[in-house]
């Protein structure tokens, strides 16, 4: 079989899965309908994998297919095409998503264990690994948006998985609405290229592409501008960022699988894809690295002072995308590459552990009331230790060869990026300390009440009455959370097992990629990168490991901070919050970010609103417009009625009239 | 003899019909009156046939009958109709189907 019937297959698996779920659920166990989507994503992954092992058994340069099944539309001379687009890229990208999905659907079939919609939980989960392998396999821009819009559903579907949450639903509309706005321009993106290009089709639009754009000419810029637009909405990138923390109202693993692994790495890889006409428009590329160096900094400076355990989490994503963004921006591309497969892996860990510990807390997210989980929980410690170990980039773990490779490639392009290098290591040293924040005041210290609870019993604390930890309302069992039971991976196989697997690769995925020693990741991208002109600067393998030796110190420092801060002098935190109290309640309030938005554009959008309710709607259409005519039609009417008296003679005298009037008329006319 | 004869009664039948319709008040009057109407009519066309020479116009004058036969059974029926409940039998009193 060819690599895209591999590639077809891959589409095929998560869609029957989730449809198969759907429809059975009546009829199913929860058991199997687990089995069902787990099962459907595995073979997804294997099917990746054969298409992986065809494409190595290709000549480097041909290892690019197209596939069309049929035409989708065809009018006058646009040819849409369902088609697919199978190369290094799609590939890597299908291995990653299908990879992780495995272990989130495998950690879920625990986790999700006692919750009552845990068919509409599997199906959703299917049906947004089906969206993504659409996104990241489409072979035109049509298709692309029908996958990059599917995604944005299936997140605000799982979001809003406990619809009876307020704060649930709320979040998952704010998701959705800043996902839309992504939307819009990667749609006015792709207008622009078909109006330019003709076409949609990637090769084509590839290949025509350096012949029709002059190197930053303006349409070529605002096509990458726009798409920058999609890319950072979807990817959480300033200023569109402020949905992806309040999305961890959604179950652990979604947060897991859409918010950390896969849909918010999409941006990373729409600016792979495009990359040709990145080229084309250095000042969109520089703009584009410039906004993921701001938003890796922002992110990291508010996560050194959140206390809800999955919102730090959520920011240090943010803030690791910053750092695939500026990779893929600035040409580092297999490095970007490999950061977002690394990160895929220790972040969806990290979620996982966190997700273990909230349940042993019966729902409660705030770091304030854990300590001592450590001695609790001593699985989930050890695989949090692992992945927060990869985030900090200690030295030889996935992190430490992913990030430094970005930041040894901005250097060895030296000029204007030499500052990616200096601020991504800033970047770093707060990302060590606000790790090992959440590592030192989770997992050490005192055991809490609950974890005690765990120590003593070996059972999970149960809230008498369950509640929304954030509003303090009561929840309603019926669909689901908090449900009967919590579920921790110390007691649930499935997730020791997703775990266990995760942060064996969380600590060792890195040595796939070792300066000097060898380069899978970027050999095996190089095709598809190599008509760019960028992607020949290479740090020498000196360089490399100066970075790296820099990048080990600063993550070593940074845990250093962190057990002076938390472990050594816990004094010190709460006597440089009182001195710097302007610049943790600026930091605490997410940098005002939320509230700006709000003044700058919800509020003047409600003020047009209500404008065109009280005014326009009023005065213009109700009163001029149909207010008018009705009036016109009805004054009408009044004469005409009074014709109808009901007499008959009367009648009968407008009939002659008429008759008579007429024949008068034609006499004359006649004579 | 000649056709203006025959169109002068029929115009003058016609005419006292119309007036007939438009004074009289008694819905059993008005009856007679379009009765006399249709057969103006027919006299009409039965001088015009005769004048042109063919047969269309008597047969077309045989349709009206029929046609006013029909249209008497009609207001008979209603005007037993309105008698039977007793309303009054004054075109003008009945006047329910006012705009």
């Amino acid at each position: 079989m060819s690599a895209t019937a591999w590639g077809w297959l891959v589409l095929l698996f998560p869609l029957a899965g989730s449809i198969l779920i759907a429809l059975s659920f009546r009829k199913t166990s929860w058991r199997t309908a687990g089995i069902i989507g787990t099962a459907a994503i595995g073979l997804a992954f294997v099917c990746g994998i054969l298409a992986l092992i065809k494409l190595l058994g290709e000549d480097p340069s041909s290892r690019h297919h197209a596939s069309s099944l049929w035409e989708y539309a065809s009018v006058a001379s646009l040819h849409i095409e369902l088609g697919i687009y199978v190369d290094p890229l799609s590939v890597f990208m299908v291995l990653v998503v299908t990879g992780v999905s495995t272990l989130i659907h495998l950690y879920s079939f625990g986790y999700m264990q006692s919750d009552q919609g845990y068919h509409r939980f599997f199906s959703y989960l299917n049906f947004f690994v089906f969206s993504m392998l659409l996104l990241v396999l489409a072979g035109n821009f049509v298709l692309l948006i029908v996958g990059w819009a599917f995604v944005g559903f299936a997140s605000y579907a799982l979001i809003s998985f406990w619809y009876r949450r307020t704060t649930a639903t709320r979040a998952g509309l704010k998701a959705f609405v800043i996902n839309v706005v992504g939307d819009i321009g990667l749609t006015l993106a792709a207008f622009l290229i078909f109006q330019q290009l003709h076409t949609f089709n990637y090769t084509e639009v590839f290949a025509k592409a350096p012949e029709t754009f002059h190197t930053n000419s303006w349409t070529v810029t605002a096509i990458c501008l726009l798409l920058l637009v999609g890319a950072f909405a979807k990817s959480a990138q300033l200023p569109f960022h402020t949905w992806l923390p309040d999305a961890m109202e959604g179950p652990t693993p979604v947060s897991s699988l859409i918010h950390a692994a896969t849909m918010v790495t999409a941006g990373v890889y729409l600016i792979a894809r495009t990359h040709v006409l990145f080229v084309l428009a250095p000042t969109a590329a520089d703009i584009a690295a410039f906004v993921g160096l701001a938003t890796l900094l922002v992110a990291a400076s508010i996560a050194l002072v959140m206390t809800d355990l999955k919102r730090a989490i959520a920011y240090s994503t943010m803030s690791q995308i910053g750092y695939m963004i500026v990779g893929v921006s600035i040409g580092a591309y297999s490095a970007g590459m490999f950061h977002l497969m690394t990160h895929a892996f220790f972040k969806a860990l990290l979620f996982m552990a966190a997700g273990s510990i909230i349940s042993a807390m019966a729902n409660e997210q705030n770091i304030d009331k854990m300590s001592g989980f450590g001695k609790a929980m001593k699985f989930t410690s050890v695989t949090m230790l692992c992945g927060a170990l990869a985030l900090a980039a200690f030295p030889f773990t996935s992190g430490f060869f992913s990030k430094d490779e970005i930041l040894a490639y901005a250097s060895a392009r030296g000029g204007m990026y030499l500052i990616f290098t200096i601020l991504g290591y800033f970047g770093a040293l707060l990302t060590a300390i606000y790790t090992f924040r959440l590592i030192f005041r989770v997992l050490r210290g005192d055991p809490c009440a609950e974890a005690q609870h765990l120590i003593d019993t070996g059972h999970v604390v149960h809230a008498h009455e369950p509640t929304n930890p954030k509003t303090g309302e009561v929840e309603d069992t019926d669909v689901g959370f908090p449900g009967a039971d919590h579920h921790i991976a110390e007691q649930s196989p499935p997730m020791k097992v997703a775990m266990g697997i995760l942060a064996f690769l969380a600590l060792f995925a890195g040595f796939i990629q070792v300066p000097g020693v060898d380069k899978a990741v970027t050999n095996f991208l190089n095709p598809v990168f190599a008509d760019s002109p960028l992607a020949s600067i290479e740090p020498s393998t000196t360089a490399s490991w100066v970075g790296l030796l820099i990048g080990g110190l600063i993550s070593v420092a940074g845990i250093g901070i962190a057990y002076y801060l938390y472990v050594a002098s816990p004094e010190t935190p709460r006597r440089l919050q009182e001195r710097f109290s302007a610049m943790h309640t600026f930091l605490y309030n997410k940098w005002y970010f939320d509230e700006a938005i709000d003044i700058l554009i919800v509020r003047p959008a409600l003020a047009i609103g209500r404008f065109a309710n009280n005014v326009f709607e009023r005065f213009v259409i109700d009163d001029a417009i149909t207010g008018g005519t009705e009036e016109v039609v009805g004054k009408a009417g009044q004469v005409v009625r009074g014709f109808q008296n009901g007499i008959v003679r009367t009648y009968g005298l407008f009939l002659i009239a008429g008759a008579v009037g007429l024949a008068l008329y034609f006499l004359i006319q006649q004579s | 003899m000649n056709i203006s004869w025959y169109i002068v009664l029929s115009a003058l039948l016609f005419t006292i019909g119309a007036i007939g319709i438009l004074v009289r008040r008694s819905p059993m009057v008005i009856l007679l009156c379009l009765e006399l109407m249709l057969n103006a009519g027919n006299l009409a066309l039965v001088a015009f046939s005769r004048e042109v020479g063919n047969a269309q116009g008597q047969v077309f004058a045989l349709v009206v009958m029929v046609v006013a036969a029909c249209e008497v059974v009609v207001g008979l029926g209603l005007i037993v109709a309105i008698f039977r409940r007793k309303l009054p039998l004054d075109v003008d009193d009945l006047r329910s189907l006012r705009g």
